[in-house]
């Protein structure tokens, strides 16, 4: 595929179509609540009043804008590249997820809707839907793996304080995956008066193009504040991608830049041992949960199950827009193992008192493994998409044993 | 005229709606299976619609849930449900439509499923999540035969919508009898013909009505305002309570008939 599609138009076409992938591969049923979404989002997002609105609850009530900070010690211990970290691990309910069901549940408001729901895997979506639904006094329902249940379970607890009824789906593995087939059948059969907030970029069109819109602040406030603060773009943009909503959101304003970009996807107990979640690295071409996209899947076309120490890369599926991204080679993907992940865990926390999600230290173990490889003059800006709080339980489980 | 077509005819000529009936191939195993649409056949089903288990079936409710992941461990794929189609071939002259969702498919590459579809004698496929905005990239390999894309349509499709999606159909439609998933309880006879009424004003093609529809006198219900009634979860139900029984397939039929003997006009 020629580079220079890229720039031939916007993504997705009408369709929902990135290149070959995206689209809407769902239920006859949740068409009609598909089109429906697409028409209210195109027709409020661009409205003065949603956008202002939108605006000040991400200032006033969410915390933006996040900080990019240039994370020195951290530099310093690697040797090499300088490593800023883009802090939306700061943001009100502790991830970037909160940008997006701000975004969802304000629309959901304008479309007259008063009941919300959504799949979690690390239970930070989850939070953060059920946040938005307490903040505008929505009905909230949350799916949740049973697996995942138990190793979030402070989350769990969080979902509940703020209102939600959080679900437990046993079936399959018991995690995102599962939780998001739940959703979808919850959803057909409350379609009329449920709104359902996906929650990366990920499902039927318009999800992916709308959630990206909704994280894509990230990216914008990044390329402000690093030529603002570093007097120029970055060398190297780097996140974790599960679905990839936080990937999307800081890479799409560079797309159009000179900058090297990598996502990093979780190798699990290594790639090679097929216990992985790398969808991007190891996966093929198929359909799940309403969109066309890089899977984990046999050859007989049945979902393979993945494996993540992180429940939020746990998902054998990936965004249509990053598959077009790597066909076209605009964006490198990589893979970290849950051991690499961990131990950049405790580097940072050690180094710069900061506790990251063990999602983000993903990111930032294959950030950390650049950085070393670079001259100093190099700018690396990695994601920090969430903070630790919720992972103690797992890490605590793990021998610390700092490289 | 191809078998759908013709079943309708013949069907129409009697007083009589189609009894359409699903099962998941495969389960509880490939052999009984085997035994299981024979039966259902021999008890009297005007159609079938031969399930391919999938890993993710998020239209289904619990019951096809489980009964995909049997057969899925008992090994079935759509290569192995094609060759229980061309083994029914050999004995029944019966339509045959592989239901599944789109993955199998695309995995196993839409063109070679194409061919080896209509090679075995199937006479159609349904897709669940291929909706007309997608289904192009299948369609555009079917030659000029007479075998269908199976197109559903919603109690939350609008009439234009309908009618856009009755203009490109062929074979019949499969009108889903309610918001839901498969197997879920309440049928709402007056919600279904203001559905079936508003499909009638757009179509000639039958109309098979599915989805929650589980008890003899649901089929007599149904039958009165549709051309065909279709019966998966009930089967399905049954196969589950009775895994280890002997005398499954006897049950299945004996199931068919109280079923069939419900479809005549009255």
């Amino acid at each position: 595929m020629n580079p220079e599609n890229r720039k031939s138009g916007p993504m997705p076409d009408e369709k929902g179509h990135f290149g070959p992938y995206g689209g809407r591969y769902i239920a006859e049923t949740l068409m009609p609540a598909v089109l429906e979404l697409e028409d209210a989002y195109k027709k409020f997002s661009i409205m003065p009043k949603f956008q202002k609105e939108l605006s000040a609850m991400l200032a006033d009530y969410a915390g933006r804008p996040t900080p990019l900070y240039f994370a020195q010690r951290l530099t310093r211990k690697i040797g090499g590249a300088a490593i800023w970290l883009k802090r939306e691990d700061l943001l009100h309910s502790g991830a970037h997820k909160l940008n997006n069901t701000l975004g969802q549940a304000l629309l959901a408001r304008f479309m007259g809707k008063k009941k919300v729901i959504a799949e979690t895997g690390a239970g930070q979506h989850g939070v953060a839907t059920a946040t938005a639904a307490a903040f505008f006094g929505m009905e909230c329902r949350i799916f949740m793996g049973t697996e995942d249940i138990v190793r979030q379970a402070p989350n769990v607890k969080r979902m509940e304080l703020l209102g939600a009824e959080v679900i437990p789906v046993s079936t399959g593995t018991g995690t995102l995956k599962d939780a998001m087939n739940e959703a979808l059948r919850f959803w057909v059969s409350a379609v009329n008066d449920t709104f359902y907030v996906i929650g990366s970029v990920a499902g039927p069109h318009p999800y992916p193009a709308m959630v990206r819109d909704f994280q894509k602040i990230i990216g914008e406030e990044t390329r402000d504040q690093v030529i603002k603060q570093a007097g120029r773009l970055p060398d190297l943009l780097v996140a974790c991608v599960g679905g990839g909503s936080n990937a999307m959101g800081l890479f799409y304003p560079f797309l159009q830049d000179d900058c090297e970009i990598l996502g990093v996807e979780a190798a699990g107990m290594g790639i090679e041992t097929k216990k992985h979640a790398a969808t991007l690295c190891a996966g093929s071409v198929g359909v799940l949960h309403g969109s066309k996209s890089y899977l984990l899947q046999d050859e007989n076309g049945q979902i393979k199950e993945a494996h993540s120490i992180s429940a939020g890369l746990d998902y054998p599926g990936v965004g249509p827009e990053h598959s077009l991204l790597k066909d076209l080679g605009r964006i490198s993907y990589t893979a970290i193992t849950d051991a690499e992940a961990l131990n950049a865990f405790h580097v940072l926390c050690r180094t710069e008192g900061i506790i990251p999600a063990l999602e983000s230290s993903h990111a930032l173990a294959a950030a950390m493994k650049e950085a070393e490889k670079r001259p100093e003059n190099e700018i690396i800006v990695v994601n920090l998409s969430g903070r630790g709080d919720k992972d103690l339980g797992i890490v605590t489980s793990f021998p610390a044993t700092l490289k | 005229m191809g078998r759908i077509e013709n079943t309708f005819k013949k069907l129409n000529e009697k007083g009589e709606t189609a009894l359409v009936g699903f099962v998941t191939a495969g389960d509880p195993d490939r052999g009984t299976s085997e035994k299981i649409i024979t039966a259902m056949c021999e008890g009297g089903i005007d159609i079938l619609e031969l399930g391919v288990p999938f890993s993710d079936p998020t239209a289904d409710g619990p019951v096809i849930q489980r009964s995909s992941s049997r057969a899925i461990r008992q090994g079935m794929t759509l290569a192995g449900v094609l060759e229980m189609i061309a083994g029914l071939r050999k004995k029944h002259e019966i339509p045959v439509i592989v239901f599944s969702y789109y993955n199998p498919i695309l995995a196993y590459g839409n063109r070679r499923f194409y061919k080896d579809a209509v090679a075995v004698g199937a006479d159609g496929v349904l897709v669940v999540d291929l909706p007309p905005e997608e289904s192009d990239e299948l369609t555009d390999i079917f030659d000029d035969t007479d075998f269908s894309l199976i197109r559903l349509v919603a109690p939350t499709t609008p009439k234009q919508r309908m009618k856009n999606i009755a203009e490109n159909a062929s074979g019949f439609i499969y009108l889903v009898s309610k918001t839901g998933v498969t197997g879920s309880d309440g049928l709402d006879t007056t919600d279904i013909r203001v559905h079936t009424d508003m499909l009638k004003s757009v179509t000639t093609l039958p109309i098979c009505v599915g989805f929650g529809i589980s008890t003899p006198d649901d089929v007599a219900r149904m039958s009165k305002m549709a051309d065909g009634v279709v019966i998966g979860s009930a089967f399905e139900r049954t196969i589950e309570t009775n895994i280890k029984n002997p005398d499954l397939p006897a049950l299945i039929a004996e199931q068919t008939r109280a079923y069939k003997a419900q479809t005549g006009h009255p």
